[in-house]
């Protein structure tokens, strides 16, 4: 048997077995919050892996000089700091985007994902490792974001990507589009995802 | 002395203070630049995109106007064209002249309180008819298919032109503009609210009102000198 290079594993740790979406349920906060459109989804996993990929590579470069009994302190500092330039970058990228996502970008910030991440991964691990990891954590998230804000705006706006599916006879499911339906579609997919994991177990 | 006085000794593995000052410093020290050097990186760019969204917001109230331009009506009651960051207490406005140069109307901002916090509202008012034309969302975060319904129903569209008289003695609105029930609009001046999203309908209403109860009064002297590009 073949075996796998260690960075694929790594990677695919996030995306797939560890998926902070579907397995971890984490930072559910943004998820159902900004998950109205699939630009939307795709943008904030976007930033969101942006500020994890950057804070975990500093923070991994700074491990060994961090003392622990500030070390939350430091990782908090270094990830607000990547949280506002993402912010500006969003800003300067496109106005419409910032106000779409609103406060949610300030908030990665307190994303448990990204302080999880530098806790358990970046503070013990040396650059490059923490990267691939992160990396894949992002990706992972990403793709959960993206999975659900596809679905309710196609089923909530006939549309996706903004560009209209259905014509103009289509009657918008107003309700997936609010809070609510953002919980329907989040246990939709945690269902779907369920059922694969224990048919390859059991397989 | 007390033999068993007990001494609080500091743990063998603790960190000295002065090595965490030192290390919080140098991280501050390098998210502080990062931080100044994303600002000074996206600065122009951020400016360039605000103005460009004020613009496309003025254009779209304005559709006919083929030049836009910024005034300041100042406190002292004094009107100048804008150049550069609004001096304290001006009023910000947008005339918008035709390809003939005559004024079509003036757009300017109001916001009040929404459902879910502030609107801001961009209202056109046509100097003509003393009417508010129309408007259009700046910024909002009311909920997605119920409060963004005020800038896509055609009931709500159809409350305007809005009546913005001015009282006798021109100092104020003759009548508030405001919101009223669904299917209870019976004057030019009243809102007809989306059942629904009556909120939001009270917030557009409110901006608008707020904004030209501001502006109008003190701008209608100055409306002759306006009429014609300058």
């Amino acid at each position: 048997m073949k075996t796998r290079p260690l960075a694929w594993e790594e990677f695919m740790e996030g995306v797939w077995r560890q998926n902070p979406v579907f397995v971890m349920a984490l930072g559910m906060c943004p998820v159902l919050a900004v998950s109205v459109s699939a630009i939307n989804a795709l943008s904030m996993g976007l930033a969101t892996t942006f500020v994890l990929v950057s804070s975990c590579a500093l923070i991994s470069l700074l491990r060994k000089w961090i003392p622990k009994e500030v070390r939350i302190a430091t990782y908090i500092v270094i990830i607000a700091t990547f949280v506002t330039v993402v912010d500006y970058l969003i800003q300067a990228i496109s106005l419409t985007l910032y106000e779409a996502l609103g406060a949610f970008i300030q908030l990665i910030v307190v994303n448990c994902i990204i302080l999880g991440r530098a806790e358990a991964h970046a503070s013990k691990n040396p650059p490059l490792a923490a990267i691939i990891n992160a990396l894949g954590m992002g990706v992972g998230f990403t793709l959960g974001l993206f999975a659900l804000g596809s679905v309710r705006e196609i089923l909530g706006a006939g549309a996706w990507f903004g560009i209209s599916l259905f014509g103009d006879g289509f009657q918008p499911w107003v309700v997936m589009l609010l809070p609510p339906g953002g919980f329907f579609v989040l246990g939709g997919w945690l269902l779907l995802f369920s059922f694969f994991a224990r048919r390859r177990a059991g397989a | 002395m007390n033999e068993q006085t007990v001494h609080f000794m500091p743990r063998m593995d603790a960190t000295p203070p002065a090595r965490m000052v030192r290390v919080l410093a140098l991280v501050a020290a390098i998210c502080g630049s990062l931080v100044v050097a994303a600002h000074q990186g996206t600065l122009s760019a951020v400016q360039e995109n605000k103005r460009i969204a004020l613009e496309r917001a003025v254009r779209k109230v304005l559709p006919e106007a083929r030049e836009i331009i910024a005034y300041w009506l100042l406190p002292s009651g004094a009107l100048a064209k804008a150049n550069g960051a609004p001096p304290p207490g001006a009023l910000v406005f947008h005339a918008g002249y035709d390809a003939s140069g005559r004024l079509v109307g003036i757009a300017a901002e109001g916001a009040a309180k929404g459902y879910a916090d502030t609107v801001r509202v961009l209202y056109a008012y046509d100097p003509h008819a003393q009417a508010v034309r129309g408007f259009a969302v700046i910024a909002s975060r009311e909920t997605p298919g119920i409060g963004d319904k005020v800038t896509k129903d055609k009931d709500f569209l159809a409350n305007f032109p809005l009546s913005a008289q001015l009282s006798d003695d021109g100092t104020a609105l003759a009548h508030e503009i405001r919101a009223v029930k669904h299917g209870t609009k019976t004057h030019p001046w009243e809102v007809d609210a989306i059942a629904g999203a009556t909120i939001t309908s009270r917030a557009v209403a409110r901006a608008i009102n707020e904004a030209a109860q501001a502006l109008l009064p003190r701008l209608s002297p100055h409306l002759a000198t306006l009429a014609q590009k300058t």
